[in-house]
C-alpha cells in the first residue's frame, strides 16, 4: 500500500468516522442508563437541517455562523430527544416503536425533509463549511500530518468527548451512579439516586450529541441538502455501540473502521477501480450485520454485556 | 424536574373497555390537529390545506380509488408488522423484503410471458414471497440461533436491497435490464410486463386493486392463524412471556423463523403487488423512495397489530399518502405527512401506558400504597441490546 493511498484511507476515515463517534457516544450514554434510543438518525437528520438553515440563512463572520450552527444542531437533538425521554420514561412506552415513531417524525420522509422543503435548502451548496486547523504548523508531516494535525474542530473535540467520556463513566460518582441506573435501577433507587433524573438527562444529552452528529454532514462531509444525507449513519452508530460493548474508546476505533469502509468506494473509484458502486455502497450494512453477529455469538457474557435494564421502563410502583 | 407538574401513575386493575377502541381515533386526531400546528407554524393555512386532503383523498372524481392504490402497499407491509411486532419480534425490515420480493416476481412475470394471466399472477405471487421469505430467512435465523438484534440487521438489510435494485437496473446487464432499444441502452430502465398480464382491478366508480382484495382475505387469515389454531396459541403465549412458551414445551426458536418468514413473504407479496398492480416494472428509486415498510409500522401499530384492523388503518393512512401527494408541492411539502404518520405513532406507543395505569397529575405520590400483585407483572419481558429476550429480574435465569 503507497504511502498517499494510506493517507486517502485515514484522513475519509476520520472524516465519515467523526458524525458515527459523536452520534455513537450520544447513544452510549443514553444506553448506559438503560434507555436505548432508536431515533438517532432522526435526530441526525434534525441536527443537520437545522444546521444547515442556519448557516444559509445566517449573515455573520463564518467563524461564528459555523459555532451557532452547531449549537443549534445540538439544541435540536436535545428537543428530539427529550419529546422521546417523557414518552418511554414518564410514559414508560415501548422503547422499539417509539423509536422508530421518532425516526418517521423527524426522518428522510418527515420533519427533516418538511423544514429543508420550508426552508428551500436543497440545491445550493453551503455557504460555510468547517475550516480545518493546522496544528502546530504539522499539517504537512508525512502521514501523520494531514490525519492528526489537519483536521477540523469537531474531529478533535470528539477525541476529547470520547476520553472525557471513558473518564466520567469509570472515574466520577456521577458516572458510576448512571452506570447503576442501567444495571440495576431498583438498587440504584434505593441508594437515593434518582433514576428518572439520570435517565432524563443522559437521553437528552444523547440527543445533543446526534443532533452534532449531523450537523457534521452539512458542515463537512457534503455541504448541501439532500432527504436522507445521513444515509443509516445513525443505524450504524447503534449497531457500533454494541460491537463496542458501550465502551466509550472501542467506539472510536469501531467508528473510524467503519468511516475508512464507508469511503472505501470513493477512494478506490479515484484510483481507477472499476467495480459497481453499489457493491462498495453496501459495505457498512454489511460489515455492520457480520460486527453485530459476532458480537452477539462471542460476546454478550461477563464485563462485556449489555447494561442489564437496557430497554427496560423502570417503575417504583411495580415488582 | 420540580419546574413540571408532578406526573405519577396509579395502577389499573382493569382497563376501562371504551379505552381500546377509542386510542386509534384519538391518536389520528391529535396528529392531525399538531400537523396543522406545524402547517401553521410555517406560514401555511391549515384549514384550507386540510380540505384540500380531503377532496384529493376522498371527494374528488377518482380519488377514492387512488386513495386504495396508496392503502395497497402499506396494507401488506403493515400485516406484515402486525404478525411480528405481536409477538414483540422487531422486523423493521419490510422495505427490504418487499424489494427482493419485487425482483423476484419482475423476473417471474417478464420470464413467463408465454403463459395466461392467472398462470402469471400465481407465478409473480409465489416468486414474491419466496424473495420477502429469503431476505426475512437472513435476519430470522441470526436472531434465532446466533441471538442477533433484528432490528438492526433487518435494517440494515432495508439499506443493501434498494442497492441491488440499483445494481440490477442501472449498473450491470442483468436480466431485469430492458436492452431491447437504443434508448433503453442509454436510459436505464428494466423489462416492462407485458400488458396482458398487468393485475386486475374491479369497480368501476371506486376501482379496487387486485392486490388491496388479497390484502383483505389475507387480514381475515391471519387473523383466523392467530386467534384460532395452534400456531396462533403459540404464538401469543411466547409474546407474553417467553418463560412460559418455553416451559410448555414451545420451540421459540423455531416459532421465531417461522413467524418472521410470514411476514417477510407478507412484504414479498406487497412487492409482488408493485409490479403486478402498479409499477408492472422494477422502479428502484420509486422504491427506495417510497418507505412503506416504516409506513406499515405506523398502520399496524395504529390498530394495535390487529390483522382486520390493519385494512382500515391501510386505508386511512393511504388517505393521507395519496393526499400528500396530490398536493405535494412548496405549499404542503410531502414531509408533512411523515410528521403525521410519527406523531400518531408516537402517541399509539404513548397510550399504551394508559391501559394499565390510571394518569395522575399533580397530586403528591403514595409511595406507601403499593398495587395490588397480579399474574401479569412477573412475565414482562425484555430485549436487552444483543437481542436476547429474556424475562425481568428475578423470574429465572
Amino acid at each position: 500500500m503507497n504511502e498517499s493511498l494510506l493517507v486517502d484511507l485515514l484522513t475519509a476515515g476520520l472524516l465519515y468516522g467523526t458524525p458515527l463517534v459523536l452520534a455513537g457516544l450520544g447513544e452510549l450514554l443514553a444506553e448506559r442508563g438503560g434507555v436505548m434510543n432508536l431515533g438517532v438518525e432522526a435526530m441526525m437528520l434534525m441536527g443537520a437541517v437545522s444546521a444547515f438553515w442556519f448557516v444559509q440563512s445566517f449573515e455573520g463572520p463564518a467563524r461564528l455562523a459555523i459555532f451557532l450552527a452547531i449549537l443549534v444542531a445540538a439544541l435540536v437533538g436535545m428537543a428530539m430527544a427529550t419529546l422521546y425521554a417523557f414518552v418511554v420514561i414518564t410514559l414508560r412506552a415501548n422503547q422499539v416503536v417509539s423509536g422508530l415513531a421518532l425516526l418517521i417524525l423527524g426522518g428522510a420522509a418527515g420533519l427533516s425533509s418538511y423544514l429543508a422543503a420550508v426552508g428551500e435548502l436543497a440545491g445550493p451548496a453551503g455557504r460555510h463549511r468547517l475550516p480545518t486547523y493546522d496544528v502546530l504548523g504539522l499539517s504537512d508531516a508525512p502521514i501523520v500530518g494531514p490525519v492528526i494535525f489537519g483536521q477540523n474542530v469537531l474531529v478533535y473535540a470528539s477525541w476529547i468527548l470520547v476520553a472525557l467520556a471513558a473518564f466520567y463513566l469509570y472515574r466520577t460518582q456521577t458516572g458510576l451512579h448512571l452506570q447503576a441506573v442501567g444495571e440495576d435501577p431498583r438498587s440504584a433507587d434505593a441508594m437515593g439516586i434518582n433514576v428518572s433524573r439520570y435517565r432524563y438527562g443522559h437521553t437528552i444529552i444523547g440527543g445533543a450529541f446526534a443532533g452534532v452528529a449531523g450537523s457534521y454532514y452539512t458542515l463537512a462531509i457534503q455541504p448541501t441538502w439532500i432527504d436522507g444525507i445521513t444515509a443509516g449513519a445513525g443505524w450504524i452508530a447503534i449497531a457500533l455501540v454494541i460491537t463496542a460493548f458501550w465502551r466509550p474508546g472501542l467506539l472510536l476505533a469501531g467508528a473510524y473502521l467503519f468511516g475508512i469502509v464507508t469511503s472505501l468506494g470513493f477512494t478506490l473509484q479515484a484510483r481507477g477501480v472499476d467495480l459497481a458502486p453499489e457493491i462498495f455502497r453496501s459495505l457498512p450494512y454489511v460489515l455492520t450485520i457480520l460486527a453485530v453477529v459476532i458480537v452477539s455469538r462471542g460476546g454478550g457474557r461477563g464485563r462485556f454485556k449489555a447494561p442489564a435494564a437496557l430497554g427496560e421502563p423502570y417503575s417504583r410502583e411495580e415488582a | 424536574m420540580r419546574w413540571l407538574p408532578e406526573i405519577h401513575f396509579e395502577r389499573r386493575l382493569k382497563p376501562p373497555r371504551w379505552l381500546g377502541p377509542a386510542t386509534p381515533p384519538i391518536a389520528v386526531i391529535v396528529a392531525l390537529a399538531i400537523g396543522a400546528l406545524v402547517l401553521w407554524a410555517s406560514g401555511r393555512d391549515p384549514v384550507d390545506i386540510y380540505q384540500r386532503m380531503v377532496r384529493a383523498a376522498f371527494t374528488n372524481p377518482g380519488a377514492f380509488s387512488n386513495t386504495l392504490v396508496s392503502a395497497t402497499p402499506i396494507l401488506l407491509t403493515g400485516l406484515a408488522a402486525a404478525i411480528t411486532f405481536r409477538m414483540k419480534v422487531w422486523n423493521i425490515g419490510a422495505d427490504g423484503q418487499l424489494m427482493i420480493g419485487g425482483v423476484l416476481a419482475a423476473a417471474a412475470g417478464t420470464f413467463f410471458a408465454g403463459q395466461s394471466l392467472p398462470v402469471v399472477m400465481a407465478l409473480m405471487l409465489l416468486a414474491g414471497i419466496v424473495g420477502g421469505a429469503l431476505w426475512a430467512a437472513i435476519a430470522a435465523v441470526l436472531r434465532a440461533y446466533l441471538n442477533t438484534n433484528e432490528v438492526l440487521t433487518t435494517l440494515m438489510l432495508n439499506y443493501i436491497a434498494p442497492l441491488i435494485l440499483f445494481y440490477l437496473v442501472f449498473s450491470s446487464t442483468s436480466y431485469w435490464r430492458d436492452l431491447s432499444s437504443q434508448h433503453a441502452k442509454v436510459f436505464p430502465l428494466a423489462k416492462t410486463l407485458a400488458e396482458e398480464h398487468f393485475w386486475p382491478e374491479y369497480g368501476t366508480t371506486v376501482v379496487v386493486p387486485f392486490g388491496f382484495i388479497l390484502g383483505a382475505v389475507l387480514a381475515v387469515v391471519l387473523l383466523f392463524l392467530v386467534r384460532s389454531t395452534r400456531f396462533g396459541f403459540q404464538m401469543r403465549v411466547s409474546a407474553d412471556s417467553p418463560a412460559a412458551g418455553r416451559y410448555a414445551g414451545i420451540r421459540t426458536g423455531r416459532l421465531l423463523v417461522v413467524v418472521m418468514l410470514l411476514s417477510g413473504a407478507v412484504a414479498g407479496i406487497a412487492g409482488a403487488s408493485q409490479i403486478g398492480d402498479f409499477s408492472h416494472r422494477l422502479e428502484p428509486r420509486n422504491l427506495q423512495f417510497a418507505v412503506y415498510g416504516y409506513t406499515g409500522i405506523a398502520v399496524a401499530a395504529l390498530v394495535r397489530y390487529h390483522p382486520v384492523g390493519v385494512v382500515i388503518s391501510a386505508v386511512l393512512v393511504g388517505a393521507l399518502s395519496n393526499a400528500g401527494f396530490n398536493l405535494q408541492g412548496l405549499d404542503l411539502p410531502l414531509g408533512l405527512i411523515g410528521v403525521n404518520q410519527g406523531i400518531i405513532l408516537l402517541l399509539v406507543a404513548a397510550s399504551e401506558v394508559s391501559t394499565r395505569y390510571r394518569l395522575v397529575i399533580g397530586r403528591r405520590g403514595r409511595d406507601e400504597t403499593r398495587a395490588p400483585p397480579d399474574g401479569e407483572s412477573g412475565s414482562t419481558a425484555v430485549v436487552d441490546g444483543i437481542g436476547n429476550e429474556r424475562p425481568s429480574r428475578g423470574a429465572d435465569s
